[in-house]
């Protein structure tokens, strides 16, 4: 592994040399090209979540009316939501995203640098399971799922939330950081402890810190999945009270029988993306050797 | 590592990795591995749609299933949903990752907007083009009326997501939009572990750029596109959101691929959608096995 962790754990890309320069003209025009189109595109991504931002905006009497911004700004649905029990599906996101996170920290820290550090019988058997359940998703087994959770009988769904997340999360979390821990050499810790740090100290000292951005970055992508999953939420929690559901079964309640609430929709949908965008703002620049120690080998 | 003498006694010693790496594989069985045993269990069971179970179907199941008149239209459908959406996606990610991995100013705020379909979660980004998409009102139809695609506002041809053909092909659409993030980082990661020497060298040699990317670029992006597919693979196959929040999968199953049709199934017939199911897990088995033999799993899982 040490081939692929040099290249994934490098900085980005920064050619040693640069390409020698045609001649100026050129260059800047090829350039100029590439940003307008670069900036064009990412326009294109943007447009849609600008416009559930302009529609949870628009005021009641404006959703029907066709043009591109409102006449009025209305910041009603974003005090109104509050009222419909959003407050509770955003605690019981909280909990099952935070859940499932501390969930796999616990459970997968120590898997991926045992795995990193020692050889053991049954050690690669055990990452082919991982390297294997990390491509299961749980639309393919929900009816298995929800009929073996009935019988668990938890007493709240935001149990069954977590475990679920956790264990369809914990495979891509154990990949990573077994990558992480195999890069950091096993050398520094038998230092540290040549200098008198016991193996614990060694591990809490020297190797956790070093891997910390391989940890921040698991943990984070397994709080958005668990965050922004829906399948499972709306099988487990159907008919639950909203503390009881997650944002995005909330936010799916809007849509009644006979008419859509855009409005709280949208609403919902701008507040659960926000802690998200954080999330992505701290692994900024982790994304792309998030993905290459997590598969892309 | 070389085994260090301990005063530990063998036993505690043979035990030593459970105690590291049970917790995951006991988590990984209950979660990810058991609800396939129950899965498979359920498909061979009478279930009451309240969920009771009524004893054993033998392959009644099975049988139901394969009588459904639904079931060859929603295979059709998912074969198209899989391969349109995953051959768009990787053609457009191939793009979109040469461009933004071109130096500009900017780049870092470019990239960043790319990211925007996979922060949001899919069933919004879903519900935003349900909503645009609304026949009298929605944004992409004023826009299509502007540019004079679409004659009327209202009209039946505005309904695009009325009309099972056009509903499916606007999901697709949809599909691909969130995919390509993804697949356009992961291309992008894979464009950063090719040497610049080998650029370098083909510059010396005087290779068009279009020369340079097809004997160089894309031979050395080869693992990467092919982890990216098969990822998309499993993505795409098991992708509920999109068709749930926009057509329900209807009108009947007309716009359903397997896994809205399994969601369907299971409010009234549990033991048939675990029959789906099991078929559903059957495709999953053999597109990790193909994962598995791609990514040389040897080679990863014995260094």
């Amino acid at each position: 592994m040490s081939a692929i962790t040099s290249d994934t754990f490098a900085p980005p890309a920064a050619p040693p040399k640069r390409a020698p320069k045609p001649r100026r003209g050129g260059f800047n025009v090829r350039k100029l090209t590439v940003a307008l189109a670069a900036y064009l595109i990412a326009m294109i991504f943007i447009l849609p979540y600008a416009e559930m931002v302009i529609t949870a905006l628009r005021p009641k009497n404006e959703l029907l009316s066709p043009g591109y911004l409102p006449k009025h700004w209305d910041f009603s649905n974003f005090t109104s939501i509050w009222k419909s029990g959003f407050g509770g599906s955003l605690g019981a996101s909280l909990k099952v995203a935070g859940g499932a996170t501390l969930l796999v920290l616990l459970v997968a820290l120590p898997a991926a640098y045992y795995t990193a550090r020692r050889r053991f019988r049954g050690r690669s058997l055990f990452l082919l399971l991982v390297l294997a359940t990390q491509m299961f998703q749980p639309a393919a087994m929900l009816v298995g799922i929800q009929r073996e959770f009935i019988n668990f009988d938890l007493p709240s769904p935001i149990l069954s939330l977590i475990l679920v997340n956790a264990g369809f999360n914990l495979a891509f979390a154990v990949w990573i950081l077994n990558a992480y821990f195999s890069s950091i050499p096993a050398e520094l810790e038998e230092a540290a402890m040549v200098d008198g740090t016991g193996r614990l100290g060694a591990l809490t000292r020297i190797t956790l810190p070093l891997a910390l951005p391989g940890i921040v970055t698991a943990l984070i992508f397994t709080f958005i999945g668990a965050w922004n999953e829906f399948l499972v939420a709306l099988t487990l929690t159907l008919g639950q009270p909203a503390s009881k559901q997650t944002l995005t079964v909330q936010i799916n309640s809007y849509i009644g029988q006979y008419s859509i609430d855009w409005g709280h929709l949208f609403a919902g949908s701008v507040i659960a993306t926000l802690p998200v965008i954080a999330l992505f703002a701290v692994i900024e620049g982790k994304v792309v050797s998030g993905l290459t120690a997590g598969s892309i080998k | 590592m070389a085994n260090q003498p301990t005063r530990t006694s063998r036993t505690v010693r043979a035990l030593a990795p459970l105690l590291w790496i049970g917790p995951a594989v006991a988590l990984i069985a209950v979660v990810v591995l058991w609800p396939v045993v129950v899965m498979i269990q359920t498909s061979f069971k009478h279930i009451s749609p309240d969920g009771f179970d009524l004893g054993s179907a033998g392959t009644k199941n099975y049988r139901d299933l394969f009588n459904e008149s639904a079931l060859g239209g929603v295979l059709i459908r998912t074969v198209i949903w899989v391969v349109v959406v995953v051959a768009v996606t990787m053609a457009l990610s191939l793009g979109l990752a040469q461009l933004f991995n071109q130096r500009f100013p900017g780049r870092r705020v470019a990239r960043w907007a790319l990211i925007a379909p996979w922060a949001a979660s899919v069933m919004m980004t879903a519900l935003i083009f349900r909503w645009a998409l609304n026949a009298g009102s929605g944004v992409i139809n004023v826009f299509l009326h502007d540019i004079g695609v679409l004659n009327h506002l209202g009209s039946n041809q505005a309904d695009w997501l009325g009309r099972p053909t056009s509903a499916f092909v606007w999901m697709m659409v949809v599909a691909i939009f969130v995919s390509l993030p993804f697949t356009t980082y992961a291309l992008l990661a894979g464009l950063q572990t090719i040497p610049h020497e080998v650029y370098e060298a083909a510059r010396v040699d005087g290779s068009s750029h279009w020369r340079t990317y097809l004997s160089i670029t894309l031979p050395l992006l080869r693992p990467a596109l092919i982890v990216a597919t098969l990822i998309n693979v499993i993505n795409v196959f098991n992708s509920f959101p999109i068709i749930w929040e926009m057509t329900r999968g209807g009108p009947g199953y007309e716009t359903s691929t397997t896994t809205p049709f399994m969601y369907l199934l299971k409010q009234s017939y549990i033991g048939e959608s675990a029959a789906i199911s099991v078929i559903n897990f059957g495709i999953v088995i053999v597109i990790v096995l193909l994962f598995l033999r791609m990514t040389k799993w040897r080679e990863q899982v014995s260094n």
